[in-house]
């Protein structure tokens, strides 16, 4: 039984005035869970057993049932109890709990699969009778190109590592609809607080590809002074937090920049990604708690790509992914089609609105693949078959699958497709020189901005640096100035 | 709104442009004066704080009835719960969370229940709050977090309520480390902390807590960090010191006059970035120095200050520089006696120094 609070209805009303049908999600029993139930073994982003292309089922198209919505408010949690119950219960301090002389302990897993949220199917046709929020040709468009040019980005960044041009380099393939359809759902103004694996919401975001070329050269007009490795972007002017390499950090600063954004009455929410591998880290368990402790406009988006570099989910947890873990903190959650870009975007869309208007974090674990390599250190092939890379690659490629989406509607054609591309791929080798001569920043800003001024014992080892310089200047790289 | 505006406008030049006060030289307008304790201290400034700035945050486990120490009282009632609030128990998710509002423009006062406890959040403030602003280009910073913990001795604290975890910190570039000795200096000091534009950790001696009392100026104010302080003058030792330390040695100063030793005795309030000028210009006049701290004594920050002042001033150097501090062992209970940097110790100490 769900129950439904007045905001979520709101929202839901509002949700009907965008959707591509008129069917609505409704707090009973018609949901088509019995199906769910008889198909979602079958599920292949699940359990790595079934990533093996061969043991894959048919998809059906009523595999993947809506997700109601469970509304409630946060003093609503639990249902009341029937009256003349209260000789049964105990009033604990988190509430009255009612006895139970069966010794019943609650399974380790629910029995069931989670669904997954899904819209287009494999072909990039949409399911009949599935909910979704409605995209103008100009935002799918643009979804689309963003998606083709990260591919370009990573293709051509990947190849010039290889080149020994930068020093390294990571790639979202596979994961290009998680990217781009979460950043084209949100707005510019709420904060992104990423892990390493989100160029894409940089990039919609307006993240030029020489911004992009810089850091990753590490020149002198790169933001982040050449301190960091290449992919640890940040723009203050897009509001995306700059990348640390350590895990799931970045997970409780999210809840608190949220919780501030609610404090100002801010039209705004937090989003914070992380893989499946940054969910066994304390900070995942630490911020989900807050954020529902303080009920801050927050969204956790946990990219389940099933590997954590070598790592297996298998390894990493054993609960059914993420997203059912989101109850255990009272957060509300959904699993979505991580390479479906129409429902990671109407999933999205709708859990900002939840969590702006009715102040609640929201947890949605995307489920992907991680089509690439872990990083330009890695060769996945050594940990995992190159026919499952391949088939991911080829068959589940998000990229393609809303290409066919946009071709239906009319929206995009083979030319606008080469076009797109070759474009691309000039700017993005031109954009690759320009910053590869640039030069690197100065030796000042090695000690710059370690505190607002640069105390007194930073100038004394300055002054130190510049005396060793000036006596042995082959120790040090000729492109970066003093 | 870019997050830029948001922080041009959060820490403008204007704060960190205000003159100072020290209790070193004047009697700061003594005109409202109260005599309070340690946490009554560090409550007013943490009152002026919330009440200063809209934007200020009070919270950590258990500041919503007052603190474990009290430190907290009356807070939450004057400015409400979305303000001054408890979080669960959670060391790494409140400093987490601190640093999240921090860079976002708000000032972020977090509590870490006892100095002991803060190990949960190191990663956070080594990974994360020290390199916030360096790591970006400046294009962000969580200047405004400051994380407070009650350390050192009480008596009775055994290995976990004891600790003076400084050291571990002092190691870090990015943040800044301050130690206040007394109530004045506490409040002062502490809203200094709050308003610098830069993630400080501030530990409160909590051994002072009830027992330190002293005349503490009802206004705002506030001391300067970075800036040692003369408290004694002397010529024939230089003391160093921070924290609840500071009064056994000044203990030690006074008996060792009585045999005509004459100790300068330095409190270095900010642990770092540390006022080496100040400790030099002593050691330059008196030619030898101690220093003290509860903290074990292998890798304390004893160590960085001995190196560095061998460093500058070998040749004035009359003595080895001596360190009189915790011993190598966890902090124990029955046998705190024995691990405590005594009076005596110190006094045995400065005694050979000086005849050395």
């Amino acid at each position: 039984m769900a129950f439904c609070s007045r905001n979520s209805r709101n929202i839901i009303n509002n949700l009907k005035s965008k959707v591509g049908l008129s069917r609505l999600m409704k707090p009973s029993s018609d949901c088509c869970y019995t199906s769910c139930l008889n198909n979602t073994n079958r599920c292949r982003f699940l359990a790595p057993q079934l990533r093996n292309p061969d043991s894959h089922s048919q998809n059906k198209g009523h595999f993947f049932c809506f997700q109601r919505f469970q509304s409630t408010t946060t003093e609503q949690h639990f249902a009341s109890l029937p009256n003349g119950e209260h000789n049964q219960v105990l009033d604990f301090p988190g509430g009255n709990v009612v006895f139970s002389p069966e010794m019943q302990f609650l399974s380790e897993s629910p029995g069931v699969y989670n669904p997954c949220y899904r819209v287009l199917d494999d072909n990039g046709q949409l399911i009949s009778n599935s909910i979704f929020v409605q995209v103008s040709e100009e935002i799918a468009v643009k979804m689309y190109s963003n998606m083709a040019t990260l591919q370009i980005l990573d293709t051509i960044f990947y190849e010039a590592q290889r080149q020994g041009r930068i020093s390294f380099y990571a790639t979202t393939i596979g994961e290009e609809a998680i990217n781009i359809a979460s950043a084209a759902a949100l707005t510019a103004d709420d904060i992104v607080v990423p892990q390493y694996r989100e160029p894409g919401v940089l990039l919609w975001r307006g993240f030029t590809l020489q911004e992009f070329a810089n850091q990753c050269f590490g020149n002198k007009d790169d933001y982040g002074k050449g301190r960091q490795m290449p992919i640890h972007y940040g723009s203050n002017k897009h509001n995306y937090f700059t990348v640390s390499s350590t895990i799931a950090t970045q997970i409780p600063h999210a809840v608190g920049a949220a919780y501030s954004l609610k404090m100002d009455k801010r039209d705004a929410c937090a989003v914070t990604y992380f893989g499946d591998g940054g969910t066994s880290e304390g900070d995942f368990h630490a911020a989900l708690n807050f954020a529902a402790v303080t009920e801050s406009p927050v969204i956790f988006i946990c990219r389940n790509n099933g590997w954590a570099i070598s790592t297996p989910t298998s390894d990493q947890f054993r609960s059914d992914g993420i997203a059912v873990r989101g109850q255990a903190y009272g957060v509300r959650s959904i699993r979505v089609d991580g390479n479906d870009a129409l429902a990671m975007y109407s999933a999205v869309h709708t859990a900002r609105e939840m969590a702006v208007h009715e102040h609640r974090p929201i947890l949605i674990e995307a489920v992907t693949y991680r089509v690439g390599h872990h990083s330009t250190s890695d060769d996945s092939t050594k940990y995992r078959p190159a026919n499952e890379i391949e088939w991911w690659r080829m068959e589940r490629d998000p990229v393609t699958r809303f290409r066919k989406w946009i071709e239906t509607n009319g929206w995009w054609s083979g030319e606008a497709e080469s076009q797109l591309r070759s474009s691309i791929q000039n700017q993005l080798l031109q954009a690759i020189q320009i910053a590869e001569r640039a030069e690197k920043p100065p030796v000042k800003d090695l000690f710059t901005d370690v505190y607002d001024n640069i105390p007194w014992h930073l100038r004394e080892q300055e002054k130190m640096v510049r005396e060793t310089i000036n006596r042995h200047p082959k120790d040090y790289p000729a492109d970066v100035p003093f | 709104m870019a997050l830029r505006n948001i922080l041009g406008k959060r820490f403008g030049v204007g704060l960190a442009g205000r003159r100072p006060l020290s209790t070193a030289t004047c009697d700061v307008e003594s005109g409202n004066a109260k005599a309070i304790n340690l946490y009554s201290a560090i409550n007013q400034a943490l009152l002026i704080a919330l009440e200063t700035d809209p934007r200020a945050f009070v919270f950590g486990e258990d500041v919503s009835f007052g603190g474990v120490f009290r430190c907290t009282t009356g807070l939450a009632d004057r400015f409400g719960k979305a303000r001054v609030f408890n979080t669960p128990l959670c060391e790494q998710g409140i400093v987490g969370f601190g640093i999240g509002l921090a860079a976002m423009g708000n000032r972020a006062i977090a509590e870490i229940q006892f100095a002991d406890y803060i190990y949960p959040a190191f990663d956070q403030i080594v990974n994360e709050a020290s390199k916030f602003r360096y790591r970006s280009g400046n294009q962000f910073n969580c200047g405004g977090l400051t994380i407070r913990a009650p350390y050192g001795a009480v008596g009775h604290g055994g290995h976990y309520h004891s600790q003076s975890p400084e050291a571990f910190f002092c190691h870090v570039p990015g943040i800044k480390v301050v130690i206040p000795r007394s109530p004045r200096q506490a409040k002062g000091l502490l809203l200094s902390c709050i308003r610098d534009p830069n993630p400080v950790v501030f530990f409160e001696p909590k051994w002072l807590y009830r027992l330190a009392v002293e005349e503490v100026p009802e206004h705002d104010y506030m001391l300067p960090l970075s800036e040692a302080e003369v408290i004694r003058q002397g010529s024939d030792i230089t003391l160093v010191g921070w924290g609840a330390q500071l009064s056994i040695m000044e203990q030690a100063c006074i008996e060792a006059e009585r045999d005509g030793i004459f100790c300068e005795l330095i409190d270095l309030k900010t642990l770092i970035p540390w006022d080496k000028e100040t400790v030099e210009a002593s050691v330059r006049k008196t030619g030898r120095v101690l220093i003290s701290h509860e903290a074990p004594v292998t890798g304390g920050f004893g160590a960085e200050i001995s190196a560095s002042i061998v460093e500058r001033c070998f040749l004035r150097l009359e003595a080895p520089v001596a360190r009189v501090c915790g011993l190598d062992t966890p902090f124990p209970l029955v046998f705190e006696p024995f691990y405590m940097p005594t009076k005596n110790k110190i006094l045995d100490a400065i005694k050979a120094t000086v005849n050395y």
